[in-house]
This record gives C-alpha cells, structure tokens and sequence, in this order.
C-alpha cells in the first residue's frame, strides 16, 4: 500500500512542556487508522502537531509525497488534510450553510452541497439557522461534513463520537464507513474503543508522547491483554 | 412660530440635523474601529488620524494635482487602506502574539506621529475645502431649512455603514471575516490565508475612516487635529455598542449622534459629556455593551 502520510521522530511543545515524544507512523492510502491511548498522552496533540497547528515541532511529516514541516497552516489544507477538531469548531455567527461553505475547495473530487444534504438531511432541513443552535450530534455531522465538500484527501478525526447517543455514533460510524468507500484517508482519535473496532483497518496505541503498539484489526483479540493493562478498559 | 415642548421647531429640527451628521461621522468611524477590534483584537487608537488622513489627502490631490472632491471620494479611501495595509503587514502584525496592550500603544504612538507630522507641516489650523458645486446652496423643507451637502453626507455614510454591513453579513468574504473572529486558527486550518484578511480588514477599517474624512473635509475643515478631537468620542460609540458589534456601532453611531444634539436643545450645558454619561450607565447596566455578547 501506498504510503499517503508518514510521521518520523516528531517531537512537539505546547510553550515548556515537551508533549510528543517521537511520534512515528505510516497510514496508508486508504486507510483508516485509530490512534488509542488514556487521557493526556498526545492523541489531540498528534492531529494538531500533524496539521500544524503546534508549530513549536521537529521530527518529519511527508504527507502524499511532500515535506510539511516548512508549510504554512493555512497550506496545509491545499495539499489535501482536513481537520475536524475535538470540539468541532461550529461557528456561531455563521449559519448551517455558510459553515457548511466555509473551508475552501482545495482539489477535485469533493461532495457537492447537494450530495452532502443526501447524506446529512438533517443539515439540509436548518441550512439557514446559525451553527450552534444544532444539536451536538448535528454538530458533529456538519464539522464532518464540511471537510467533505473540500476534496482532501486525507481526514483528522479527533473523538467525533464523544458525548454522543448510541444512536448519532453508529450514524457517524456509518458516514465513515462510506467515506472509506470513496477511498478517503482517515486518522481517527477515538476514546470509543467498540465503535473504533468496527471501522478501523489498524491500530495505534499511544502512551506518554509515543506509539507504543501497532497492529491490525484482525490481531485485535491477541492484543486484548495488552489493551487492557495500557488502557485501563 | 411652532414650538415643541416650547423649543422652537426649527432650533429642534437644526440640532437634530446636526446631531444626525455627528452621527454619521460616529458610525462611519466606530464602524472600521468594530471591524478591526472585532478581527484583530487591536485597539486603533490611530482611527481619528486615518480619518484626518482622508479629509488631508482629498485637500492634497486638489491643491497638486486638481483632482476634485468625487473623485477623492474613491481615491484617498484606498490610498488610505493602502498605507494601512503597509502598517499593518510591516509593523502591526508582529505584535499579534502580545500582549494587546501593545497594539493598542503602537497605534497610539502612530497617532502621535501622523499628526505631529501633519502639524508640522501645515500647522495647527484648518484649511478650508470646498464642498462640490452640485451639492452646494440647500433645500427648503418647510419645517427647516437643509443644506443640500449635509443632506449628502446623512445619506452616503448611511449606504456606506449599509455596504460594510452586507459585505461582512452576507458575502463569501464576511463568512471568513466573522468565522476568523470566533476561531482565527482553525479558519486558518481550512486552508483561508488569516494573515492576508487581517490585513484586509485593517486596511478597510482604515479605508472607510479614510472615507469619513473626505466626506467631513467641507463640513469641519482640514485640520491635523480633526481626528483627535472625534476619537475619544467614537471609542465611547464602540463601548456602548459592544466591542466588536458592527450593528452595535451602527445603531449606537447614529443613536448618540441625536442624543447629542437633543442635548443641546434641552440642555446645552451637558451636551459635551451626555455620551460619557450615556457610556457609564450602559457600563453599569450591560457590561458587554448594547449589542454585544457576553463573553
């Protein structure tokens, strides 16, 4: 499989403290990756030292072929990573639509807004009332959505089913699923561990700034043990 | 003659007239202050000089190069906005990750230098500008009388808030204007180049006080202290509307424009300070201001 994201010795800072420890990882083309770990050991922190957020960062990010380490956040998203942050990043002042419109094309082969509307009804129904006034699985579907519409390549996914009904998480969980389908890259933090293995194709554990483990869904039984000394579940 | 609570008609209508032109000039500048605070989180102390930026560089191109009062009107706007955007990329920009303090007093300390520069230059006194000869002579509207440029400046600063107001509510622009405001860095993440907006934001802001200025050249004179006699006033227009509320620094531009001159009617007395009354009791009641949200 073709490498779409590779991470090498990435070490990142929030101001002193020292958060990522030399991160490595591939994620292949395609691929959907569920980075696992307790609370505070870098997940969040990885998709944001990756994106570029944190810029107080050294170590290797080769994203499709090219460098990132050198390129501005606001390019980031023209060489084709989305983001959808923890907290999902509605817009208040914006309406459903003009959320929905905000991150700019970036590359071919992106959801129109009518095939968007298909997949998230809901959105279609309250296009015009602002962001917040949606409900937080709602929420959630727009945030994912309007990366959608950009035509990334590749998505970061942080905790997209938190604080989420039974019901919204397997919609979401089905959303991914066809996103898969369209052949869309996806690096997913997730504290959810029956909803990651359900959809994920790999594993990452991660504890105190590094990847400790790496293994596929199918050796997942095997690593239950492991699991669950380092996870606590 | 008619009286209305035993004030003459016309002494009522005349105050109300000039306190509806004060308020255009408030709404026209705390407009480009909401819009730059509301982005940049930057106090523009050097508001007021950008305004007398304008009404200088409209006097300027007609006494070098004889271009008149209409075409000033578009032109020293952007030569305004543009030297704002030359300001801001060279020199404001750096102080984003700082205190805000810091902005506050390089605009401050840019005030002072704009002005001292045009002081020297021109000295302390103002330089007459003619208005437009179109817009010369007046209207008799039966109840007063209005002059016709008065009228003008009324209606065009009125368009002009209008624009601003649908450029930043209702346009593909505006939707990153806003967004930017609430979350800067993940705008910034969706690929939307916030350095570059910024500076198109505080070349705006600087632009449309730019605009205000010619529009105020006939009415108050060219003088180099023009701008800092209007800012302390248009600071109190931002505080009571909510900082960063652009309807808020609309509507309250207007509003304490004609409270003002009502002042002057009833009570003459208090029209220098009814604003900073106005202000205090809005602080009191509403912290965030009339239109603002709480934080």
């Amino acid at each position: 499989m073709k490498p779409m994201l590779q991470v090498k010795g990435l070490n990142s800072w929030y101001g002193e403290s020292h958060v990522l420890h030399g991160v490595d990882m591939t994620v292949g083309e395609g691929e959907m990756i569920t980075i696992l770990g307790r609370n505070g050991v870098g997940k969040t922190t990885t998709l944001r030292t990756i994106i570029g957020i944190l810029r107080e960062r050294k170590g290797q990010i080769v994203f499709d072929g090219r460098d990132m380490m050198g390129v501005p956040l606001h390019k980031t998203a023209h060489a084709g990573i989305g983001f959808v942050p923890e907290e999902r990043g509605i817009f208040a002042t914006l309406t459903v639509e003009e959320n929905l419109m905000l991150p700019p094309v970036v590359a071919k082969g992106g959801m129109s807004l009518d095939e968007i509307y298909e997949l998230f009804p809901n959105l279609a129904e309250r296009r015009s009332s602002p962001g917040t006034k949606l409900s937080g699985g709602e929420q959630q579907m727009l945030a994912m959505a309007r990366i959608l519409r950009t035509g990334v390549k590749m998505l970061l996914l942080d905790e997209p089913t938190e604080g989420l009904a039974p019901v919204i998480v397997q919609r979401i969980g089905e959303v991914l699923k066809k996103l898969k389908e369209r052949g869309m890259t996806v690096l997913l933090v997730e504290q959810n561990f029956r909803f990651a293995s359900k959809i994920a194709d790999r594993f990452y554990l991660m504890d105190h700034g590094q990847m400790v483990a790496d293994f596929p869904v199918s050796d997942l039984p095997n690593q239950m043990p492991m699991l669950h000394k380092v996870l606590g579940v | 003659m008619t009286t209305i609570f035993g004030i003459p008609m016309q002494a009522l209508f005349g105050q109300l007239l000039i306190g509806l032109i004060n308020g255009s000039f408030y709404a026209l500048l705390s407009l480009g202050l909401a819009v730059i605070f509301g982005l940049l989180r930057v106090i523009n102390f050097a508001h007021g000089a950008q305004y007398m930026l304008g009404a200088f560089v409209a006097y300027l191109l007609l006494q070098y190069l004889g271009i008149g009062y209409w075409a000033a009107l578009i032109v020293a706007p952007l030569i305004v906005g543009l030297f704002g955007a030359v300001v801001e990329r060279t020199m404001l920009s750096r102080l984003y990750k700082l205190d805000p303090l810091y902005g506050l007093l390089f605009t401050f300390g840019l005030a002072l230098t704009i002005e001292g520069t045009f002081r020297y230059l021109y000295g302390a006194s103002g330089q007459p500008y003619a208005a437009p000869t179109q817009l010369g002579g007046g209207t008799n509207l039966g109840f007063m009388f209005l002059p016709n440029y008065r009228g003008w400046v009324v209606v065009v600063s009125l368009l002009a808030c209008l624009g601003t107001w649908l450029l930043i509510e209702k346009t593909k622009l505006g939707s990153y204007l806003r967004a930017a405001t609430e979350n800067p860095v993940l705008v910034q993440a969706f690929g939307v180049n916030v350095p570059l907006l910024l500076t198109f934001t505080y070349a705006l802001g600087a632009g449309l006080a730019a605009f205000a200025g010619v529009l105020a050249a006939p009415v108050y004179q060219v003088s180099p202290l023009m701008g800092t006699n209007l800012i302390i006033v248009v600071f109190a227009v931002v505080v009571v509307g909510g900082m960063g509320s652009i309807m808020g620094a609309i509507v309250t531009g207007y509003m304490l424009g004609i409270a003002e001159g009502l002042t002057k009617v009833f009570y003459p007395e208090a029209s220098n300070i009814v604003i900073f009354v106005i202000m205090a009791i809005v602080l009191l009641l509403r912290p965030a201001g009339l239109f603002g949200r709480d934080a």
